[in-house]
């Protein structure tokens, strides 16, 4: 017997997920010419961001706009280009170089292991503790429902150096460290993936760190450092969207029991509730990759992410329908709960009562 | 190979551009400067043949990049279009111009499939100036370098784009042996490339041009036809293209002998897989009873859309991931059980129990 732990029944639940699937299904059969053209211009204007930062930096007093240029080609290739298209948004162009299997991103995380990490584990196992491995990284502690440990009390600091170097932290999550401190995994499971990614490690830095910065001459040092501060602003910037989409205070996470054998309608539910938004203008949700509208890529992440917006007046109808919250906020508010939790959760938890009444509690065994 | 080709394609510049690669920056100055990628520009768009009723046969002449390596006569390409900007769609089509170099003009002709997305497109729609996407020629059906002094060369229907590239190589070539150009269609009205050949046939450089058309009571094709046109045929160098049942007779025809080359036109139907089991799609949780068609029809039967080109199994557009279970390949009869193997589904047949991930 399934253990239904939602504030909806099973049939509302059912007609719930029967309200987005015609969603996706109406979006779906809508997509076309200006999906293309919308996804082709963002990569032309990546394209030219790149080529402009790559340019600038043999002008020593544009030096702040070739890495302002360069930092926003990164960003737009990472999150708007990269991610989305790796989620298999645009596969159905059919065109190889929009295509989740080949694309490559400038990042130096390897795409095969990222979309395993991320579209496998993660989009599957969304805040299902000791499944989705995005909660805390393997590294952090986001859930009083991970058991606390005086490693914790670093859980800011933590936080702060998986921030500066978010795209090595992406690169070293399917590595699985923590579980081979635990004993649970060998570091001979690793080889395969330590060949990949030192593989693409040395590509992204032979270019960043070698080539560009050689090219420009005397100005070596100015245009290695200009790279390092791009690569270092794209990592703050997806650090910072990405932890107020699953982290900001009142963000459910669920147990392994409750979600098995789960229905659709649930699966939907687990999205909704396992992620918030951040509100802001049209340029905000580019730059964010649309992951600022992370409920509906939660929902629908293989839809093209410029639906969102279009999508979510609908989500958010079906939700005060259905009575459910849609937590959403300005990148301030999202941020300052993001940090609050990270900062509370490096203590103990002091409710240790109230924690047993909570309605993520453990099912009575069937 | 030019200075600028030679830069475009170094690992200097490969690193450079890494992950994206030199093409990816290059077509957003231009769509046709590639280092690697062939692509080419529609530049004529010719009807061969329009009857009324009936579906339209053009010639389509393309630019291609400077990456375009050439083609041998009978070769063929993979060409991908986007309808209406957005889903790119790719199809084999054979060459029907004489061999090419390295970045010439070449052609293909085609009739427009009513149900077909890429055909219709490119003989009713496509206007000089569109681009295509290429592959580079592809395929063993061709002439070799030192051609024999007798040739034969058979078709049917749309079969006659690989022979006709041949011949028009052949006379460019200013072969002095001896040709026969025998062709199978329903009714000379139909007939594509009628006044070139009517003209070949006229100019006596030793080519015999024999239009048949069986429907209308010429002889089929059969042994002791062969032999009244061309004495001691099994001898001569052959070149057959057309349909399944043509191919399959002029196979029968010439028995062992090693003078045949054959391509089909379309796959033969003699070789399926085996009805019975069951064939499983995993990913969209389907399943059906195995009727022993193609991985490919039996997916579509069950209202699936699996990814496919050429439907023959050239392309490579349709591979997948055959997790469990044996498959024939039904051009070659090949079998194969080998877990988590990929697959062309077109051309493999379940025998037996099979599951895909689809």
């Amino acid at each position: 017997m399934k253990t239904n732990n939602t504030t909806l029944t099973d049939e509302q639940l059912e007609t719930f997920g029967e309200e987005l699937d015609a969603i996706r299904q109406r979006i779906i059969a809508d997509l076309g010419e200006e999906d293309a053209a919308y996804i082709r211009k963002v990569v032309k204007t990546q394209r030219q961001f790149e080529v402009a930062g790559r340019a600038l930096m043999y002008l020593p007093p544009a030096w702040p706009l070739a890495v302002a240029a360069l930092s926003v080609s990164k960003i737009l290739d990472n999150m708007e280009i990269g991610h989305n298209v790796m989620h298999g948004q645009y596969d159905w162009m059919g065109d190889p170089g929009l295509n989740s299997r080949m694309y490559e991103w400038d990042n130096v995380c390897p795409s095969e292991q990222w979309k395993n990490s991320h579209n496998y584990i993660h989009h599957t196992y969304t805040n299902i503790l000791g499944k989705d491995r995005d909660i805390g990284y393997g590294v952090l502690r986001m859930d009083e429902d991970q058991k606390w440990h005086p490693y914790y009390l670093g859980n800011p600091l933590y936080a702060f150096l998986l921030m500066v170097f978010f795209e090595w932290g992406v690169a070293m999550h399917d590595l699985e460290v923590e579980n081979i401190v635990a004993g649970k995994r060998k570091v001979s499971d690793n080889a395969a993936l330590h060949a990949g990614i030192m593989r693409k490690v040395k590509r992204q830095a032979l270019k960043d760190y070698l080539l560009f910065p050689a090219l420009t001459g005397p100005l070596f040092p100015l245009t290695f450092t200009g790279n390092a501060i791009a690569n270092l602003v794209r990592n703050v910037w997806a650090f910072n969207i990405i932890f107020c989409g699953h982290f900001p205070a009142g963000v459910a996470t669920f147990s392994q029991e409750e979600c098995e054998d789960e229905s659709r309608g649930h699966w939907y539910y687990r999205q909704l509730l396992g992620s918030a938004n951040i509100t802001g203008g049209k340029l905000f949700h580019v730059m964010t990759g649309n992951l600022s509208h992370q409920i509906e890529h939660h929902l629908f992440p293989d839809l093209p992410a410029r639906r969102y917006p279009e999508i979510a007046v609908e989500v958010r109808e079906i939700c005060e329908r259905y009575g459910l919250q849609y937590n959403t906020g300005r990148l301030g508010k999202q941020l300052g709960s993001v940090a609050k939790k990270i900062c509370r959760m490096a203590l103990p938890d002091r409710k240790v009562e109230e924690k047993t009444t909570a309605p993520v509690a453990e099912p009575v065994a069937a | 190979m030019g200075l600028a080709t030679t830069v475009l394609r170094s690992r200097a510049l490969a690193a450079l551009t890494s992950p994206h690669g030199v093409d990816r920056y290059l077509e957003q100055v231009n769509p046709m400067w590639a280092a690697h990628e062939v692509r080419a520009r529609i530049v004529d768009v010719h009807r061969e043949v329009d009857v009324p009723g009936h579906p339209p046969v053009a010639t389509i002449t393309l630019q291609p990049t400077s990456t375009w390596q050439g083609h041998r006569a009978g070769q063929h390409v993979q060409l991908g279009v986007e309808v209406d900007g957005a889903r790119r769609t790719t199809r084999v089509f054979t060459i029907s111009s004489p061999d090419s170099r390295p970045g010439d003009r070449f052609t293909v002709t085609m009739r427009a499939n009513p149900d077909g997305v890429v055909s219709k497109y490119l003989v009713e729609r496509a206007r000089p100036g569109t681009m295509v996407h290429l592959s580079q020629a592809q395929g063993e059906f061709v002439l070799p370098d030192r051609v024999p002094e007798r040739l034969l060369l058979v078709s049917g229907g749309s079969g006659i784009t690989p022979v006709m590239s041949m011949l028009r190589s052949l006379q460019r070539r200013t072969h002095r042996g001896h040709v026969t150009f025998l062709h199978y269609a329903q009714s000379p009205e139909h007939q594509i490339f009628a006044e070139e050949l009517d003209e070949i046939r006229r100019s006596g450089h030793g080519i015999d041009v024999h239009l048949l058309h069986p429907e209308l009571g010429d002889p089929n094709l059969s042994p002791a036809f062969l032999e009244r046109l061309v004495p001691r045929y099994r001898d001569v160098a052959t070149w057959a293209c057309g349909p399944a049942p043509m191919v399959e007779g002029v196979q029968a025809a010439y028995g062992d002998s090693e003078a045949l080359r054959i391509e089909y036109f379309k796959p033969p139907r003699t070789s399926t897989g085996d009805a019975g089991g069951t064939v499983s799609f995993e990913r969209s949780g389907q399943s059906a009873d195995n009727t022993g068609a193609s991985l490919l029809e039996q997916a579509e039967a069950l209202g699936l859309k699996p990814e496919f080109g050429c439907r023959m199994g050239i392309c490579f557009s349709c591979v997948s991931k055959k997790t469990d279970g044996t498959v024939r390949n039904v051009l070659t009869g090949e079998e194969s059980s080998l877990p988590d193997e990929d697959v062309r589904i077109c051309v493999s047949a379940p025998v037996g129990d099979c599951s895909v991930d689809l």
